[in-house]
């Protein structure tokens, strides 16, 4: 569910897209950081790996479905910086080539999605982590909590856009508790999913989920004689 | 598994509107919706106006609407917000003849949900003549003159070419769950979706890393060769 046109007025849409323009700025600097000159490749493939995992349409309910986030599991799975650029790739690309969510809300769709999302997923993750015991059993949880928080979270920040800049008189208080109470019913499927996705990928690769890093068991190398 | 690099939206074409710079179009698409979004929504002729810029264009570039229309579903949902609004916002009331009954409706509601339908629907369809005239690699190139980042451009690029081969890995995988009894949809089968999506994370990593080498190999040095785009 993108913010299509129209939707907030001029000014916050500009406004949303300047702070979406400098959050992805630093997202592209870090990653490239981090993943060297690996960062196009690989941040494109997470990129199409997060797109076909939002095209799963799950029934929430009342006839209305709706579909996996990923900004939390991204996160997770390859570290905030790398997982807001490729929220945000997402984004870009279903608005310019498939006109999911317009162009004008293209910040704000970013700053929700992509950066909100994201930080919020991330934060909630090492915090959860922080607590749980250092093994890698907790990383799923955590993960899972933190889709659970970063869900209402973008919607909360949504509201606070609306209430700059919407277009509609309704009363701040009513839209809040109405995103709010719709998007944790969509955070508990959002945690549910993401729980399970990292834990089914920490149980064949670990050594590839980002936020289970330093926590995977080692494995001593051992060597010995061979008999001739 | 190398075919499918069209996309799903693109028209092949070759009228002025197909053959234009893509950044002028890119540029033009961003002025128009900024606009449209910008006018007050009590200029009610002036919308017309615009819709009318927009057919002129659709026309010009020989997309018949019958390929256009179908493809305005990405937008039902937000229009179904759009009609709520008359009903939960605030201030006057007025009575709205609604197939034989008065109904009740907040007249900013009323309002604010015309504004919301007409702009949504104006950009939708916009962004839709954009994709249909333009060739995925053209936008990219369009992207990079207007001196959008680089490596940005780059992993657009990469989502795009790999987009097929990922979701079609994705469709398989759910055809396999579906012949073995299992409603990838249904809450009761998540585990095992989950753990499809795993599989497909790390397949998508390893290709993504298989690329990267395949790439070294070539010469990669960070920046891609002008003319492989």
């Amino acid at each position: 569910m993108h913010v299509p046109d129209g939707f907030l007025d001029a000014p916050t849409s500009v406004a949303t897209g300047v702070v979406a323009a400098a959050g992805v700025g630093i997202a592209l600097r870090r990653a490239r950081a981090e993943l060297d000159d690996r960062t196009a490749p690989m941040a494109g493939l997470v990129a199409a790996f997060v797109f076909a995992g939002q095209m799963i349409n799950f029934p929430v309910g009342a006839g209305t479905s709706g579909h996996l986030l990923g900004g939390a599991l991204a996160a997770v799975l390859v570290g905030p910086w790398t997982g807001a650029l490729c929220i945000s790739v997402v984004l870009l690309v279903q608005s310019l080539f498939m006109a999911d969510g317009g162009l004008t809300a293209l910040g704000t769709n970013i700053t929700l999605m992509g950066l909100v999302g994201v930080v919020v997923g991330y934060a909630v993750f090492r915090l959860v982590l922080v607590v749980l015991p250092r093994k890698l059993g907790s990383v799923p949880v955590a993960a899972a909590l933190g889709a659970l928080v970063s869900v209402p979270a973008a919607a909360t920040v949504f509201t606070l856009l609306f209430a700059i800049g919407g277009t509609a008189d309704v009363s701040v208080g009513k839209v809040l508790a109405a995103m709010v109470g719709w998007h944790v019913v969509i955070g508990i499927g959002e945690a549910v999913v993401t729980g399970l996705v990292v834990s089914a990928v920490i149980a064949s690769r670990p050594d590839l989920v980002h936020g289970a890093r330093g926590l995977a068991r080692r494995t001593a190398l051992r060597t010995g004689e061979v008999a001739a | 598994m190398g075919a499918g690099h069209g996309h799903r939206l693109h028209f092949h074409g070759h009228s002025v509107v197909h053959r234009a710079p893509a950044h002028l179009k890119i540029l033009l698409l961003l002025g128009f919706v900024l606009t449209v979004v910008a006018t007050p929504r009590e200029w009610y002729p002036v919308f017309g106006g615009y819709l009318a810029l927009l057919l002129g264009v659709v026309l010009l570039a020989r997309v018949p609407l019958t390929y256009l229309l179908p493809r305005m579903v990405v937008e039902v949902p937000f229009l179904l917000f759009a009609a709520l609004m008359p009903f939960v916002a605030e201030g006057p009331r007025v009575a709205l003849p609604l197939g034989g009954w008065e109904v009740s409706v907040s007249e900013s509601g009323l309002m604010a949900a015309w504004g919301l339908a007409v702009k949504g629907t104006l950009g939708v369809l916009a962004s839709l003549t954009l994709a249909a005239t333009t060739e995925p690699t053209d936008v990219l190139r369009g992207l990079q003159r207007l001196r959008l980042p680089d490596l940005l451009v780059q992993i657009m690029g990469f989502m795009i070419r790999y987009l097929d081969v990922v979701t079609s890995d994705l469709g398989r995988m759910l055809t396999a769950m579906r012949s073995r009894g299992v409603d990838p949809r249904s809450p009761r089968h998540w585990p095992a979706l989950a753990r499809t999506l795993g599989a497909l994370f790390v397949r998508s990593y390893e290709r993504g890393e298989r690329v990267h080498l395949a790439m070294l190999s070539r010469g990669y040095d960070g920046r891609l060769p002008g003319d492989a785009r």
